[in-house]
């Protein structure tokens, strides 16, 4: 089975070359019950073979939710339904890091290095027995890394663990990359930085990103896919939806001086669909 | 003088005990967030593993060279166990913490039933070299052989894991899943097999215990392993789960203030005051002296 090119519920006419080559990735119907919570209800997405696609939505709505059930991370008490295909291999129901080992690769929310281990450690930790880690294009992009080797990874900073997270997923080949919220707590000039590494490191692999920042959005993002009430509501050309400020206003809580107030996620899914 | 020798070093060999139970219970608990109640039962099979090989099979024996291959034997027969009990029974129950509980809980009750049952309830005495039955002058103290010997093993082995822990991939993966397991799969490995790895190394620890345990003691029983493993599992809370050097300063700890308590102090205080003061370390330090770190 092939998968779907044409995403979502309001495909624009003007995509790029790109997206319309087979996508990387394929969701369909997605959905994902986590303690009687329905926090995905059939969500459909794809993401293209190159450039960044990325997931937008207010707090809460079930974007990190959507990373961790494509990596296989739902937890065990969480339902997950739907199929996930990377090319026209089905993603669902295989262990963790199988997927991660097939090339999908995963930077999580709150960086999550390991605090304990040194920054040489953890990126020994991505080694794999067969292929030859990409030190060099690791140290290339992030010099800083090399020269902390000995540091502890908790006594780094938040842009350096950043940097870590992602340098430590660079070391082996991906076909894709998960990134939740890379910006997320860090100061503006670190975040123009954690930017800049991220558009080039798009310029080799498909990059599906979660971001709550609209500047690095409409620095990286060539496709958009907003969720809503634990649903699809809008997909297409990122600058498109950026343009649109009546629409990024209803959809993201975010517009023209508005700023959005943030929902705790254990009530996400229905504070999601009181707001809409 | 000489007894206060006498007493630390005494304190000092059931620390070793203590250590060698809880090292393993804790990188068990710290990885895989398995409370291991059965883990006692790993080391009754160590000391009637090697307590059966010293008596039955060619070549062992309680002196000498054939000594030692008996207590490779029981330590063997402990790691096997412990090797089975995760790939059979706790594989299957990962992130179901009550029925875990309730199946180890239930393994070391048939553990100690199926011990009973083939060797008897009553304390067998344990076959062990005669230099380990005499004593050593230190400093004025006559000090038993036998809690030397469990000092040292207990040195070594400390010594053995942080090394493990410190230099090798598998100790590498250990200490990160310690830390946080769903992101070491996250990075492609494959954790379940360092649970494994953790099972055997606690097993065998486990089973040295037992051993040597059994040598201290002079006889081998079936509930030996429980009423240890009470303690151990104090040390684990007290040291930090997770972490095998907090293990190791709690085993000394909890192994001197029973020995000097229950010397100076009546019979039986010792045990309270230890339990005193796993109550305070809850109170002020949770996550016990170390933390949930499993190096340091």
């Amino acid at each position: 089975m092939s998968a779907r090119s044409e995403p979502g519920l309001r495909a624009p006419q003007s995509r790029t070359e790109a997206a319309q080559l087979e996508p990387i990735l394929s969701v369909e119907e997605l959905s994902v019950r986590i303690s009687g919570l329905h926090i995905l209800q059939g969500v459909s997405f794809t993401v293209a073979p190159t450039g960044v696609t990325v997931l937008l939505g207010r707090n809460g709505v079930g974007k990190t939710t959507t990373l961790r059930a494509i990596v296989g991370l739902t937890p065990p008490a969480g339902e997950v339904r739907g199929t996930i295909r990377m090319g026209a291999q089905s993603l669902l129901a295989r262990p963790t890091h199988r997927l991660v080992r097939g090339g999908l690769g995963y930077v999580p929310e709150d960086r999550c290095v390991f605090a304990g281990l040194t920054v040489a450690e953890n990126l020994r930790l991505a080694e794999r027995r067969g292929t030859t880690p990409a030190y060099d294009k690791v140290f290339a992009l992030f010099p800083e890394l090399d020269r902390r080797g000995r540091q502890r990874a908790g006594s780094l900073s938040g842009g350096q663990q950043q940097m870590l997270a992602i340098g430590r997923v660079l070391l082996n080949d991906n076909r894709l990359l998960l990134v939740d919220e890379p910006t997320k707590g860090l100061a503006p000039k670190v975040v123009t930085e954690v930017a800049e590494v991220l558009e080039r490191v798009a310029e080799s692999v498909p990059v599906l990103l979660v971001e709550q920042n609209l500047a690095v959005v409409r620095r990286l993002a060539k496709d958009a896919v907003v969720l809503a009430a634990g649903k699809v509501a809008w997909t297409g050309d990122a600058r498109e939806l950026l343009l649109e400020t009546a629409l990024t206003k209803s959809l993201l809580g975010v517009g023209t001086g508005e700023s959005h107030h943030p929902v705790e996620p254990g009530r996400a899914a229905t504070a999601g669909r009181d707001q809409l | 003088m000489g007894t206060v020798i006498l007493l630390a070093l005494t304190g000092l060999g059931l620390a070793a005990l203590y250590f060698l139970v809880a090292s393993g219970l804790s990188l068990v608990f710290g990885l895989a967030d398995v409370l291991n109640f059965a883990h006692g039962l790993f080391l009754g099979v160590g000391a009637y593993g090697t307590w059966w090989a010293a008596g039955n099979l060619p070549g062992a024996g309680p002196d000498g060279f054939g000594f030692v291959f008996a207590v490779a034997f029981g330590v063997a027969a402990g790691t096997l166990v412990a090797i089975l009990v995760e790939l059979v029974l706790i594989r299957p129950l990962y992130s179901r913490t009550i029925e875990q509980v309730l199946v180890t809980v239930g393994l070391s009750l048939a553990g100690v039933a199926l011990l009973q049952a083939t060797w008897g309830a009553d304390a067998r005495p344990f076959p062990r070299p005669d230099w380990t039955r005499q004593v050593t002058g230190i400093f004025g103290a006559q000090v038993p052989n036998g809690g030397l010997l469990l000092i040292i093993a207990a040195v070594l082995v400390l010594g053995a894991i942080l090394a493990f822990l410190r230099w090798t991939r598998y100790g590498l993966v250990i200490r990160a899943g310690v830390e946080n397991r769903e992101m070491v799969t996250a990075l492609g490995i494959d954790v379940r097999k360092a649970f494994t790895l953790v099972f055997a190394i606690g097993g065998a620890a486990a089973a040295l215990a037992g051993a040597l345990g059994g040598v201290y003691f002079g006889t081998v029983s079936p509930g030996q392993g429980g009423s240890l493993l009470i303690f151990a599992f104090i040390v684990v809370v007290i040291g930090g789960m997770g972490s095998v050097v907090g293990s190791a300063y709690a085993a000394v700890v909890v192994g001197l203030v029973q020995q000097f308590v229950n010397y100076y102090g009546t019979s039986g205080l010792g045990d309270i005051c230890v339990v005193g003061l796993l109550a305070v370390v809850l109170l002020l330090r949770p996550q016990g002296i170390a933390g949930k770190v499993a190096t340091a």
